[in-house]
């Protein structure tokens, strides 16, 4: 939304589904080492492994390309 | 109570990990340093209240819908598509994308060329004091009300999904809102709501995808749901996964409406009122930075709007096929009063608004259920934010700087904005404690809710097309809309049988009788504001311009390419609306 000196709303976006996606990744491979005693339905597709991964490719595409240093980049070039 | 002890219960429909917690809390964390970081940003009245109006068309266009996305969207209309059938999506599409799109392109010039800051600011402008003061005053009591409801209505869910006590998850949720508005303004309500339009997507669009998965796809789904129906004895169970081909007549569908109530009542009357006069929503827009950007933002609006029934229609629908008890029965989900009476506790029955959280919990292990979680806090605290701000506004705009203090600064606005914020916050807690004492404040509120929208839209609608419409006029159909609306639902209430009179048929269910009690209400505001403004004089022509269509010069947007134009774009929302009909018929 904003550009210059100010944070994009784009880059809190990427550093939310990130943080989120890095989490839950993290617990899906963690799951499959140790599997829980009470699964959930379609356990075996591991959702939490590709779905936290296609969050945390995501939010790092949104962190870096809005990331304050690609702002100023992108600031002076226009200025 | 300690906190540990708060969180923690084992009679909950979900259980959730550290894993989760943590995700629960990193989402406060980051939307209250959102509103800290912002807080220097918000500093005038422009700032505070219309976010500078420098919003790109994508973030306006989020926030938009996000605003709607709130307490009792996702769990309500789940549910309701668990009651209703497919049927219920019709709030998304008829009853969102025709009027989302005429707010792009007939509306949004006039609201964005006056520079009002409110709709109240609007009728202001069109039809002088007093259309402003029933709107303001109608929209300010409202807009507390429902903060409350929702306040509620997720303290509630999170006690029954989570165990979480009301008061915990009442503080926690509006104190956190409270803080994040007050700093920043409405550009924080509108930085979190992009934020928790990502967050709600990411939580709840994992259900539909593994739901079909298990059904084997819409064919699978529909056969499952008519063969749990069947078995059931279900009236009509073919009708739950059809559009349109059962609204035929009003006792072939389980919602008990026909095929005019949705088109007038609900497309034509309730939607458009809501989506082009709710100032809740508008209000996004209007901090659009542009010309082309505010029309462009309800267009994208309504794309996303298009593909809401996927995380909220489907998941009920879902659960009509796919939910089973512990034991491997089908399992039937009840009426909310039912499911929390003394014996439906004891059965273990659950009501139509869990079947959300029990699709989540059927499929959402550790992380992905915490991530589901804070989509539906995120939901919540989107629609209390979106209450809040839009309450402030008309209350510091509408009510204290035209009836109270008319020559207040825009530092002391600022001031009162951030004040009035809290205060806000503070009259919905009451509000929100004040519907546990009397729960069935809760069965009238979407009713009252109704008695305004319908009528502003009639007087919005002929105050931007017709010039000859009168101040005397504007206000009088406002009120006469208002109080029919009214008395058609006190005569029901007094007398059901009323219903075939107001809602033209016995089998009206709520939702019918609300369809066609806004059409009525809606054509009186029309009529009456019609005749009084033949019989009273006019504004000159010099007042009207920038408020009414033929006075008011629309000005050039940018030269850009036939892809970059609203008008290509409603194009193709509208066609891709088209197809889903037929898909879905």
């Amino acid at each position: 939304m904003k550009s210059g000196s100010h944070l994009s709303i784009w880059f809190f976006t990427g550093i939310c589904l990130g943080v989120n996606g890095l989490l839950i990744f993290i617990t899906g491979i963690y799951e499959i080492a140790n599997p829980p005693a009470n699964k959930v339905a379609l356990y075996d597709l591991h959702a939490n492994v590709w779905w936290g991964g296609i969050l945390l490719v995501l939010g790092l595409i949104y962190a870096l390309r809005f990331s304050p240093a690609q702002e100023r980049k992108r600031m002076s070039k226009n200025s | 109570m300690n906190l540990a002890l708060l969180l923690l219960s084992s009679n909950t429909l979900v259980h959730l990990s550290a894993v989760d917690l943590a995700i629960i809390v990193f989402y406060f964390a980051l939307v209250l340093g959102i509103g800290l970081y912002l807080k220097g940003q918000a500093n005038t009245g422009e700032d505070f209240f219309m976010a500078g109006r420098e919003m790109t068309a994508w973030v306006a266009g989020l926030a938009f819908l996000s605003a709607n996305l709130g307490s009792l969207e996702l769990m309500g209309w789940a549910g309701n598509s668990y009651k209703y059938g497919i049927l219920a999506a019709h709030w998304y599409w008829i009853g969102a994308i025709p009027s989302m799109l005429f707010l792009a392109l007939v509306m949004m010039p006039f609201y964005y060329v006056c520079k009002t800051h409110s709709v109240p600011g609007y009728l202001k402008l069109r039809f002088g004091k007093g259309a402003q003061a029933i709107s303001s005053i109608s929209f300010a009591f409202m807009t507390v009300l429902m903060s409350g409801i929702n306040m509620y209505a997720m303290a509630v869910v999170m006690r029954v999904v989570l165990g979480w006590d009301l008061n915990f998850s009442i503080l926690v949720s509006s104190l956190t809102v409270a803080a994040y508005v007050a700093l920043g303004g409405l550009r924080s309500a509108i930085f979190n709501e992009v934020l928790q339009f990502f967050l709600i997507w990411a939580g709840a669009l994992l259900i539909p995808i593994l739901g079909l998965i298990e059904a084997g796809g819409w064919t699978g789904l529909q056969a499952k749901i008519l063969q749990n129906l069947t078995e059931q004895h279900v009236a009509n169970p073919g009708s739950y996964t059809h559009l349109w081909s059962t609204l035929g007549s009003f006792g072939s569908n389980p919602m008990g409406i026909n095929w005019a109530g949705i088109v007038f009542g609900l497309g034509a009357v309730i939607a458009m009122g809501y989506w082009t006069t709710d100032f809740l929503v508008v209000q996004r827009v209007l901090a659009a930075k542009d010309l082309r950007s505010a029309e462009l933002a309800p267009i994208i609006g309504a794309a996303f709007k298009m593909c809401v029934p996927f995380i909220v229609i489907l998941p009920g629908l879902l659960g009509l096929a796919l939910l089973r008890d512990p034991s491997g029965h089908l399992l039937r989900l009840v009426p909310a009063d039912q499911a929390w009476s003394a014996a439906g506790q004891a059965q273990g029955l659950h009501g139509y608004d869990e079947v959300l959280p029990l699709m989540l919990a059927r499929y959402c292990g550790p992380g992905l259920l915490g991530l589901g979680i804070t989509a539906l806090i995120a939901g919540f605290m989107s629609g209390m934010a979106g209450n809040v701000s839009a309450f402030t506004t008309v209350w510091t705009y509408d009510i204290y700087a035209t009836l109270i203090n008319p020559n207040v600064s825009d530092e002391t606005k600022v001031k009162m904005g951030r004040w009035v914020t809290v205060i806000g916050v503070i009259i919905s807690i009451g509000t929100a404690y004040l519907v546990m004492q009397a729960q069935s404040i809760m069965d009238y509120v979407q009713a009252l809710f109704s008695f305004f929208i319908a009528p502003l839209f009639g007087t919005v609608i002929l105050g931007m097309l017709w010039k000859r419409a009168s101040p005397a006029g504007g206000w009088t159909g406002l009120l006469a809309g208002t109080l029919s609306s009214v008395g058609m639902y006190t005569w029901v209430k007094i007398d059901p049988n009323a219903v075939r009179y107001v809602a033209l048929s016995m089998d009206a269910q709520d939702q019918a009788q609300n369809m066609f009690r806004a059409l009525w209400s809606c054509l009186i505001c029309i009529i009456v504001t019609v005749v009084v403004s033949y019989m009273t004089k006019p504004k000159p022509d010099s007042e009207l311009k920038d408020v009414v269509y033929g006075l008011t010069p629309i000005p050039k947007t940018e030269r850009v390419s036939w892809y970059q134009s609203p008008i290509f774009w409603a194009v193709v929302v509208a066609a891709i609306f088209v197809i889903l009909q037929i898909i879905f018929w």
